[in-house]
């Protein structure tokens, strides 16, 4: 009887035979149910991270007459609101203007600066080499908010309260960091030797340059352009501290000052939000893989 | 033979920048730290150790310096576990996964105050979406009440404002962390399931300790952005009701409204509190390194 007993049925012996290890060897094909619930807890986490931004969605086109209904989705979209919100009344556009001006400004003043820097650190040993970038360092740890106190005072001093001016240099200061420390990345990577050859070529040193290095940098500028305009763009405390009009607050502080008043018009504020968020999502998306390096570079050294 | 000053032609436009936005403020800083200077902005003469006096007898200050500890590290803890979880998720291969990976740079990639006020927005206590959904599934029993009202206690306000700075902090840190995995070899971990190592087994003690350069970093760049994390708390509280959701940060802001002096004093005392603060940390973990080694 017990012969009959098919082989899977059988109990198995209590001593293996030597041989390779069961455990390690299960099937290859089976673990397709992890790939699911492993793709199924991205995807809703994935969401999670977008519901606050969807709600800034929704609150932009809710009607004004039902902010305060306790609905998730108004019963109306009130495409109009996107229009309204550009009125006078709201500085809205006189804002975005300033935030334009100061995260471009910043945008080139860090480039003036950052690429010589970026480039003579790469491509030369000399004395102070470390010390300069050890200060860059400390102004990358540094915040504008642990100084904060001190540049309000600073430009005080200096009459560019209330200018766009102080918004630049202060933003441009606090990112050059991170721009020096990629565009430098890109520049150790690129040989001498194909500078040489350009050069041998009868260019002189700034044409080759501007016309083999820096295109074979490029991805590293862009990605230091765009963080760069971002993180000015989203600045808050600076631009809280060091602008008070009407005439000068970047979008940032302008969002801000909808909060103080007796009622809060949360659909232009969230409409002016969604104005000011959605290209920065797009930006940001583009230069993801590489944000990470200019950010820890430095404190990896 | 290049010339000893050419360095100088280089650099010295990013050492200027330098100087203007970042040693200036800090010697600005230290002097005003130690002046006697009126509400309207006039300044009287010099204050000695005046300032530093009056910011520790501050009644207020005691519980401020622990709501920052707390703030901190509750910040930084859960930042950094959930993130493990995250990196190690979104290292899997599965379909759709730029997409996803895209979606969660969205806190990182919009401004920090925007997303606080969103946040505000969805805690109203007569209608805001978060409490709209804990009605639903029973957990608050009525709008408009003590219990709705979120950010007008100071203990629960604390705590929605911790999880809006887990938020924010948790691409950043998840990116950096995926950065980590991606320099481990994947040998290592196959040969230890091979030798019959568990999945949780091979990663406590191949992965994790391979990740511990990225995870240090990652650590100490979230311990000093949360230190100085300004815009959350005062978008969502403004530091109140009173001082009760003041970190030493938002605290030196409301100062300088009135008293830059005291203001001065407490950027230097938190200079001195985020070194601390980084130096302990670093130490607890080079202790753990050579408990393991």
């Amino acid at each position: 009887m017990a012969a009959r007993v098919p082989a899977a049925v059988r109990p198995r012996p209590a001593h293996p035979e030597p041989g390779p290890p069961a455990r390690g060897r299960r099937p290859r094909r089976l673990p397709a149910v992890r790939t699911v619930v492993i793709a199924a807890s991205a995807y809703l986490i994935a969401v999670l991270f977008l519901l606050p931004y969807i709600e800034m969605l929704i609150t932009a086109l809710r009607p004004q007459r039902e902010l305060l209904d306790r609905d998730y989705l108004p019963h109306h979209w009130a495409w109009s609101n996107l229009t309204g919100m550009w009125g006078a009344g709201f500085g809205i556009t006189s804002s975005l203007r300033i935030s334009l001006e100061v995260a471009g400004g910043a945008t080139i003043l860090v480039t003036l600066v950052a690429l010589p820097a970026a480039y003579y650190t790469a491509r030369h040993r000399f004395r102070g080499r470390g010390a300069f970038l050890l200060l860059v360092l400390t102004t990358q740890m540094l915040q504008p908010t642990a100084l904060i106190v001190g540049i309000y005072k600073e430009f005080l001093g200096f009459h560019l309260i209330d200018t766009v001016w102080a918004l630049i240099l202060v933003n441009a200061g606090f990112n050059m960091a991170f721009a020096v420390w990629i565009l430098n990345a890109y520049f150790a990577s690129i040989p001498p030797e194909i500078e040489e050859a350009a050069m041998v070529d009868g260019s002189g040193r700034m044409g080759v340059l501007l016309r083999v290095t820096l295109p074979l940098a490029a991805p590293g500028l862009v990605t230091a352009l765009i963080f760069t305009f971002i993180a000015a763009w989203n600045e808050f405390i600076a631009a809280l501290t060091l602008t008070t009009s009407n005439s000068t607050i970047p979008l940032t502080v302008r969002l801000d000052s909808f909060i103080g008043q007796y009622t809060v018009d949360w659909q232009h504020l969230f409409g002016a939000s969604l104005v000011a968020t959605v290209p920065v999502l797009i930006l940001f998306a583009l230069i993801e893989r590489r944000v990470v390096g200019g950010l820890t570079a430095g404190s990896i050294r | 033979m290049r010339h000893r000053l050419e360095p100088l032609a280089w650099l010295g436009p990013a050492v200027a920048l330098i100087a203007v936005v970042v040693i200036w403020p800090i010697v600005t800083l230290v002097q005003t730290s130690m002046q006697n200077i009126t509400p309207i902005g006039v300044t009287i003469g010099s204050a000695g150790a005046a300032n530093f006096t009056k910011l520790l007898h501050d009644p207020n200050l005691p519980g401020i310096l622990v709501r920052t500890v707390i703030w901190v590290i509750a910040v930084v803890a859960l930042t950094m576990v959930i993130s493990l979880g995250l990196a190690q998720l979104f290292n899997q291969r599965f379909p759709g996964r730029r997409v996803t990976r895209w979606a969660l740079i969205a806190p990182w990639a919009a401004s920090v105050m925007m997303t606080a006020l969103i946040f505000r927005w969805m805690l109203q206590p007569d209608n805001g979406a978060i409490n709209i959904f804990l009605h639903q599934i029973g957990l608050l029993h009525q709008f408009n009440s003590n219990q709705s009202s979120w950010l007008g206690r100071p203990d629960s306000a604390l705590a929605w404002m911790i999880g809006v700075a887990v938020f924010v902090s948790l691409p950043f840190t998840t990116y950096t962390l995926l950065a980590g995995l991606q320099v481990i070899p994947g040998e290592l971990f196959e040969a230890a399931r091979i030798d019959g190592a568990s999945r949780w087994r091979g990663y406590r003690s191949i992965t994790l300790p391979l990740l511990r350069p990225a995870f240090v970093v990652a650590a100490v760049i979230n311990l000093m952005n949360v230190f100085n994390s300004f815009p959350i708390i005062w978008e969502m509280t403004r530091g109140g009701p009173g001082y009760q959701t003041n970190t030493t940060t938002v605290f030196m802001y409301n100062l300088k409204e009135s008293f830059i002096g005291e203001a001065a004093a407490m950027s230097i005392v938190n200079f001195a509190l985020i070194i601390v603060i980084v130096l302990a940390y670093l130490r607890i973990s080079n202790w753990g390194r050579a408990g393991a080694a």
